[in-house]
């Protein structure tokens, strides 16, 4: 009997806390389908009486919001790749090819982990803007390529690759690039799978520094774009709505699918002695 | 040097050419930067720049901006980082209870606002909040609360951005803690019950005092987060009302980017990045470690779980 009254208590308590975390991104997918002026009447509507997808098609043909989802994806996408490439040859370094020196850069680098980004920005602007390219999706790119906690994530994981498998390809006369691309990269596979999600989330929801160098609205990242939206139609809540599901449903999407990998990500960041 | 040496440096090349030319240098320029006048005049004509010492930082200390934008942080970072690692630690606690079930489906629920774009969901937020029009003063009415202006009043605005950030953010640590406690033996609450511990008694003694250093990366971690505010102001409230959501962090966009004050706005963004690095080395020093250069951080973020 007490038993019970403390599963149905956890249980509740959970089920409470869901709904609640939950709200928000079901009133924005609820709202985004209501008819015009429906999602601010009194007293509220939780349901929309009529769906409709004008909002979404206003989105995409009178405001142009394709183009920043294209925006967004191509950049997401190209930096992940690259950025995996030259993080992982790095972290795989850090942790299976000694040289001088080596393990005393790794914590000079893990020490920048504490430096806000707020404090390379200004500089930053300035440097890609004598390079010409301020206003530019490289400008956007370039300073998520390499990340410090990308190479840790990596090295942390290659450390567990046994030495063995790496002496047999090298006996077998590959040089070190083979080694890493034909045996380590495979065996890096699910970390690999962690930093990719991260990059691209990372990308995706980056808001601030594509704020700031770009100016030309035709190359606008999604949040970029939401945020002027949000700010020209304040009264057309329906519409921001679309536009909040359409920014922020490709990655709730993306986490559903890969989640396993996504956590444990969070986790090797953080615990355990 | 070994061959596989040789290999190594190669191997790194990228990534810390990469780290060098868009981090280390930007850095070290906008420490340099803090030292001079630069603003919209110089980005045409650089060389009318001029050094000014310490001036930035003079004036910084007299500006009331700057003040004001400081216990805005401070406020956000002292009420909303406890209440964000309360709820976090929370939540862990339920999800690990052994009464739990559909374990996984809840995770993964809580979850979700962690990964959301924090632009869409404070436009989201932006009309939950509404005065009249809202959803949440439509449910605080039921429960016979008057109307709250949550953005338009300076009591409220900052209260609003706390709970818009806890809702956000508490997944993460949520999932950190909930590993922290799948790493205390069982055989520890087993030993507790034989001995007549109640539950909150186990809590005290076993659960608590075993999840300090994960406690303790989660502060340091949420601390580094927060003192970082920017997003939640610029969308929602563009740091008002009267100043009340202004944060270091959109006074340094303000200042730098708005109206390319850049030699102030770099001072400003350096005040910000000491006291970062002053209170992780203060919450660093009260997991009571040696702290030795470089490996701080590592001993922080260390995840080797082998």
């Amino acid at each position: 009997m007490r038993r019970t009254v403390a599963t149905l208590a956890v249980n509740g308590a959970l089920l409470a806390a869901a709904a609640l975390t939950l709200m928000p991104l079901l009133w924005m997918l609820s709202a985004s389908l209501m008819p015009t002026g429906e999602a601010t009447a009194i007293p509220p509507r939780l349901v929309p009486s009529a769906p409709t997808l004008d909002h979404y098609r206003t989105l995409f043909t009178r405001l142009d919001l394709g183009r920043a989802l294209l925006n967004s994806a191509g950049l997401a996408t190209v930096v992940t790749a690259v950025a995996l490439v030259i993080n992982s040859l790095a972290g795989y370094a850090f942790a299976k090819l000694p040289f001088r020196g080596r393990d005393r850069l790794f914590s000079v680098l893990l020490a920048a982990l504490v430096v806000p980004a707020q404090v390379t920005m200004l500089p930053l602007f300035l440097e890609l803007k004598a390079l010409g390219l301020v206003n530019s999706y490289v400008a956007v790119a370039l300073p998520g390529l390499a990340s410090v906690f990308g190479i840790f994530l990596i090295r942390q994981y290659a450390l567990g690759i046994p030495d063995g498998v790496l002496d047999a390809a090298r006996v077998d006369g590959a040089g070190e690039l083979r080694v890493y691309g034909a045996v380590a990269f495979r065996l890096l596979g699910p970390i690999l799978v962690t930093l990719a999600v991260f990059t691209f989330m990372g990308t995706w929801n980056d808001f601030m520094w594509p704020l700031v160098v770009l100016a030309d609205e035709r190359r606008y990242t999604l949040p970029v774009a939401l945020a002027t939206l949000a700010g020209e139609h304040v009264q057309d809540v329906e519409l921001m709505m679309a536009g909040a599901v359409v920014t922020v449903l490709p990655v709730l999407l993306l986490f559903v699918c890969l989640q396993r990998y996504y956590i444990a990500g969070v986790m090797a960041g953080g615990v355990k002695e | 040097m070994t061959p596989r040496g040789r290999a190594g440096v190669w191997f790194i090349a990228p990534a810390l050419a990469l780290i060098a030319a868009f981090f280390v240098v930007p850095v070290l320029a906008s420490l340099v930067l803090s030292f001079t006048d630069f603003d919209v005049y110089a980005i045409a004509r650089p060389d009318r720049l001029r050094g000014v010492g310490l001036g930035n930082y003079r004036r910084l200390l007299d500006d009331p901006r700057f003040w004001l934008a400081f216990r805005n942080t401070a406020y956000f970072v002292l009420i909303g980082g406890p209440l964000s690692i309360a709820v976090s630690l929370g939540a862990a606690l339920l999800l690990d209870a052994r009464l739990t079930r559909f374990r996984a489906f809840f995770r993964t629920v809580l979850f979700l606002p962690v990964v959301t774009t924090l632009v869409a969901v404070a436009v989201v937020w932006r009309y939950l909040y509404h005065p009249r029009l809202g959803l949440l003063n439509h449910f605080l009415g039921r429960l016979g609360v008057d109307p709250i202006d949550w953005l338009g009043d300076p009591l409220w605005a900052m209260p609003a951005i706390i709970l818009l950030a806890v809702w956000k953010n508490f997944g993460f640590n949520m999932v950190v803690f909930l590993a922290g406690l799948q790493s205390i033996p069982a055989r520890l609450y087993e030993a507790a019950r034989l001995d007549g511990a109640g539950a909150w008694r186990e809590f005290q003694s076993i659960t608590l005092p075993l999840l300090r250093p994960t406690l303790v990366f989660v502060t340091v971690i949420t601390g580094i987060g927060y003192f970082q505010l920017f997003a939640e102001p610029y969308v929602m409230t563009q740091g008002g009302p009267a100043g009340a959501t202004l944060s270091i962090g959109l006074l340094m966009y303000e200042e730098g980017f708005r109206w390319w004050n850049m030699g102030y706005g770099a001072a400003v963004a350096f005040v910000l990045f000491a006291v970062i690095l002053a209170l992780t080395l203060l919450q660093l020093t009260w997991r009571g470690r040696k702290l030795t250069g470089g490996s701080t951080m590592a001993e922080a973020v260390r995840g080797d779980r082998r």
